[in-house]
């Protein structure tokens, strides 16, 4: 009988476990996901920055500064495989002052012994050069070639995708109430949809990673919410950033980031804000938050769109963890327990070097890995309709005509790529809006939310009143008008 | 791909592009091909299913999709030919005119054109740009996502209503949810008078017991799945929160009808001049773009009041566009400009050749009551009673008065 591995939560974390694990033979792997699709928690709302590895110290943090640069290593091969957006743009670290000088160098430092190519201190007129758009304030900048930025939620959907088409399954919408342990052994998840068998369970449910563990008796560490609040603008706005913009990090954070997203959108934030353990949805903005991101941002560059020009707010929480070290352990008792959580900044970095560490601790709980003869490394994308030319948008047409009908205007995406992307399990607005892009314009989905929801009522046969924005309990519409009035 | 070409292209079948183009077949300016990108003409006016259409135009009270009628069946009649489904995503100059390159599912479609109408309308203003805060639940829509769940697809998108902004679409949307049974709690205005016209606010509020909050914002949205409330306060003079009157209203929907931004990312991306007060492109007299042979009306201009002045830009269009095929458009070789003075927040055209009679249209920043509209370079003043940023001002100029003059400054004035 095949060994089952279950990984709760399909975040970055999870997907990359579950992906690495599909490569072996007689491993049945699952993953359990609370929300309506994959990558809506931690994943979804962060900077998307792929650091270069100079941030953490070697010896207060060993796990954040040994992974982060080998994951961003690991990031250029899978972003190739999988086809995710990534734009390889290098980052700043802008000092202001003389002791933000001297942390420069520190952190140069750093990077040298993390192993970190490429690190270089410019004067202030060649970071000009490199970013005309820096303010004239600054004194000195760390440069970081290696750093880029991925769109994290397409990194998580291919990931998993991969995953699943290599064997993984994926179970939606079930929320694990508790790990369950019999004679010091794991024995399965305990969830609203039913009892999952699993010989080992990767914990990687991100901000519930320590309540989720003490429903296994483990209670080694907590994790408590840290917000971040950002501004989001459209990509042709003016003037943007070339390269990844940031303060000298202080150590609660790396602080408000400048930067383009890999689609070439503009992003400006986080702040970060401590937040009690009762607040692990606290993802509203708030008008003080905005204030304080628009702040350190306005500090940085020399211009920036006007601030009510930004097409979205929003916030997202990093899983805090009480040591500030991931936390990737496994227990002698229950057995067959692996947390994997605590995956603060740079955790999106460090994701593809984590599974490779899981799959390794694994091994060394015995479980037997076998290569699979036919893994599938690569995975095909959804046509990217706006990124082709003129004749292959042409030729595409005639052999689909659904490539013709564009339902988002704004960022030119087609009925044929909406779709495809239902095909593939997209169920709601915003499952087909992180994979296609639709709705993610300068309106913001007022033109193409009713098209959506007409395609997505069509292609999966669904009342409209059971369409959801995201998931249960986001349905979009009461029912019709003209009914009896009450 | 397909080759089309044309003397005269007009993108968008709303009510400015159709009058362009039947204007255009009218005065005998040639072949028109009008560009649509949906299956529908008529623009937004389909789902507009209130009256209040065609006042000026046909002395009519129509419903926007009778409106709409008149105007498609007149452009069909006179021969317009239609690319139907054809959306235009790129636009150029060469040295024959005007290319646009559409997507359609008949696959890519090359228009050229010796000149070009722009009619693509407008967008609406979206809630992180009116600077609502809170939690990003489903039920949250502009006013047009909303009219167009309920008047095309017959969709109910909420029972309990608040409604951000009381400018006419603001109002005739609360009606709108009121008929249908569901409850506006709230409609919510920063500024201490409403936005819309005092017969919407009676018959579109008042006739429904729907309470209007003036001085009020929406400081945040409230629910993680769907809409559960929202939290309002009370604004100063400054339109700064006043601490101690928030207060929640609980609510499952959130309707923004905060207005409405021309649509003018092919225009800008081609090179066109961009006016940052009317969010449309600049334009000279013959409501020509920065770009030549490129012309621009109705809400992609400026946005309008009345669907009236659209049509009326449509037609000066497709004046503009017989002459320059003719030969006979004159282009002096300085443009004079019109200015926002005093009270006044555009004008539009914003270049003027003293050649020529020039209708200017402006909107105020603020009401005023027994104000005089000016112009200060010329003995031009009117009287008038009132004046509201929610309705333009349309006021005509001889060219007697502009050439004598390099600048114009419109002021409105106690």
């Amino acid at each position: 009988m095949s060994i089952r591995v279950s990984v709760v939560g399909a975040g970055v974390i999870g997907a990359a476990v579950a992906r690495e694990l599909s490569k072996y033979e007689d491993i049945e792997v699952h993953v359990v996901e609370r929300e309506a699709d994959v990558g809506w928690g931690v994943s979804k709302a962060n900077t998307g920055i792929i650091h270069a590895g100079y941030d953490d110290d070697p010896e207060m943090y060993p796990l954040r500064a040994g992974l982060c640069r080998m994951g961003n290593e690991l990031w250029r091969g899978i972003v190739a495989q999988l086809h995710i957006p990534a734009l390889w743009c290098g980052s700043l670290v802008l000092a202001f002052d003389e002791q933000e000088r001297r942390t420069l160098e520190e952190l140069r430092e750093r990077g040298v012994r993390n192993k970190v190519k490429g690190l270089k201190i410019l004067d202030r007129g060649l970071c000009l050069e490199l970013e005309p758009n820096l303010s004239d304030e600054i004194l000195e900048g760390m440069w970081a070639p290696t750093a880029g930025v991925i769109s994290p939620y397409e990194a998580v959907v291919a990931l998993a995708e991969n995953a699943v088409e290599n064997g993984a399954r994926l179970h939606l919408e079930t929320t694990v109430k508790s790990i369950c342990v019999k004679e010091g052994r794991v024995t399965g998840l305990e969830t609203d949809n039913g009892f999952l068998r699993s010989d080992f369970v990767v914990n990687a449910s991100g901000l519930f990673g320590d309540l989720l563990s003490k429903t296994a008796g483990v209670d080694d560490f907590s994790i408590r919410p840290r917000k971040g609040e950002y501004f989001l603008f459209d990509k042709d706005v003016s003037p943007k950033v070339d390269v990844t913009l940031f303060r000298v990090p202080k150590p609660t954070t790396k602080g408000v980031v400048v930067t383009q997203t890999a689609d070439g959108n503009l992003l400006v934030g986080p702040n970060a804000r401590d937040l009690s353990g009762h607040e692990r949805d606290a993802t509203n903005t708030t008008r003080d938050g905005l204030d304080e991101v628009w702040r350190e941002a306005t500090k940085m560059v020399s211009s920036l769109p006007p601030r009510h020009s930004a097409i979205r707010t929003f916030a997202g929480l990093r899983p805090e963890p009480d040591g500030g070290d991931f936390i990737i352990r496994t227990y002698d008792e229950p057995f067959g327990l692996l947390n994997c959580v605590g995956m603060r900044s740079p955790g999106l970095t460090s994701a593809p070097a984590v599974a490779l560490k899981v799959v390794d601790m694994l091994r060394g709980l015995g479980v037997p890995l076998t290569l699979k003869a036919h893994w599938k490394a690569s995975r095909e994308p959804i046509v990217k309709f706006r990124e082709l030319s003129t004749a292959e948008k042409d030729n595409l047409i005639s052999s689909n005509p659904s490539y013709g009908k564009v339902v988002c205007s704004c960022e030119l995406v087609t009925e044929a790529e909406v779709i495809e992307a239902i095909r593939r399990g997209a169920g709601t607005l915003d499952s087909i809006k992180f994979r296609t892009r639709a709705g993610m314009g300068r309106c913001q989905g007022s033109f193409c939310v009713p098209k959506l929801l007409a395609l997505l009522c069509r292609e999966t046969g669904k009342p409209v009143e059971e369409i959801t924005l995201k998931g249960s309990g986001s349905e979009l519409v009461k029912g019709r008008v003209g009914r009896e009035l009450t | 791909m397909r080759e089309y070409s044309s003397d005269v292209v007009v993108i968008g079948g709303g009510p400015a592009g159709l009058a362009a183009a039947s204007s255009c077949l009218e005065a005998g300016a040639g072949r028109v091909l009008l560009v649509e990108k949906e299956a529908e003409l008529g623009g937004i006016l389909p789902q507009c299913i209130h009256t209040g259409f065609g006042l000026l135009e046909l002395k009519e009270d129509l419903t926007g999709p009778e409106f709409a009628e008149v105007l498609e069946e007149r452009a069909l009649n006179l021969g317009a030919q239609f690319l139907m489904n054809s959306y235009a995503s790129r636009l150029w100059l060469d040295e024959g005119g005007v290319v646009v390159e559409c997507v359609s599912p008949r696959g890519i479609e090359v228009v050229h054109g010796k000149c070009l109408i722009y009619a693509a309308g407008c967008r609406e203003r979206i809630p992180s740009e009116v600077g609502i805060v809170g939690d990003r639940p489903s039920g949250v829509f502009t006013a047009g996502t909303a009219q167009t769940l309920m008047d095309l697809y017959g969709l109910l998108p909420g029972e309990r209503v608040v409604v951000v902004g009381s400018g006419d679409v603001g109002l005739i949307m609360s009606r709108r949810f009121a008929v249908e049974g569901a409850k506006v709690v709230a409609v919510v205005e920063m500024m201490k008078h409403p936005g819309g016209l005092t017969r919407n606010v009676v018959q579109c509020l008042e006739d429904y017991g729907i309470p209007l909050l003036l001085s009020h914002t929406v400081l945040e949205v409230r629910g993680k799945s769907r809409v559960k409330s929202v939290m309002v306060c009370e604004l100063d003079e400054n339109l700064t929160p006043i601490g101690g009157t928030e207060r929640e209203i609980e609510c499952d929907t959130v309707i923004v009808a905060t207005g409405l931004l021309p649509e003018v990312g092919l225009l800008e991306k081609a090179g066109a001049e961009v006016d940052r007060s009317t969010g449309g492109p600049v334009v000279n007299e013959f409501l020509e773009t920065s770009l030549r042979g490129v012309f621009a009306c109705g809400n992609v201009l400026v946005v309008n009041d009345l669907v009236d002045y659209a049509v009326e830009q449509g037609r000066l269009c497709a004046r503009s566009a017989k002459s320059l095929l003719d030969g006979t458009l004159q282009r002096p070789e300085a443009w004079r400009r019109s200015a926002a003075g005093e009270g006044v927040r555009f004008v539009v055209p914003q270049l003027f050749s003293g050649a020529e009679d020039v209708t200017f249209y402006a909107r105020v920043k603020k009401p005023k009551r027994n104000c005089r509209l000016s112009l200060r370079e010329v003995p031009m003043d009117i009287k008038l009673p009132i004046v509201r940023p929610a309705e333009m001002l349309r006021i005509s100029v001889k060219r007697d008065y502009l050439s004598k003059v390099e600048r114009l400054t419109l002021e409105v004035v106690e």
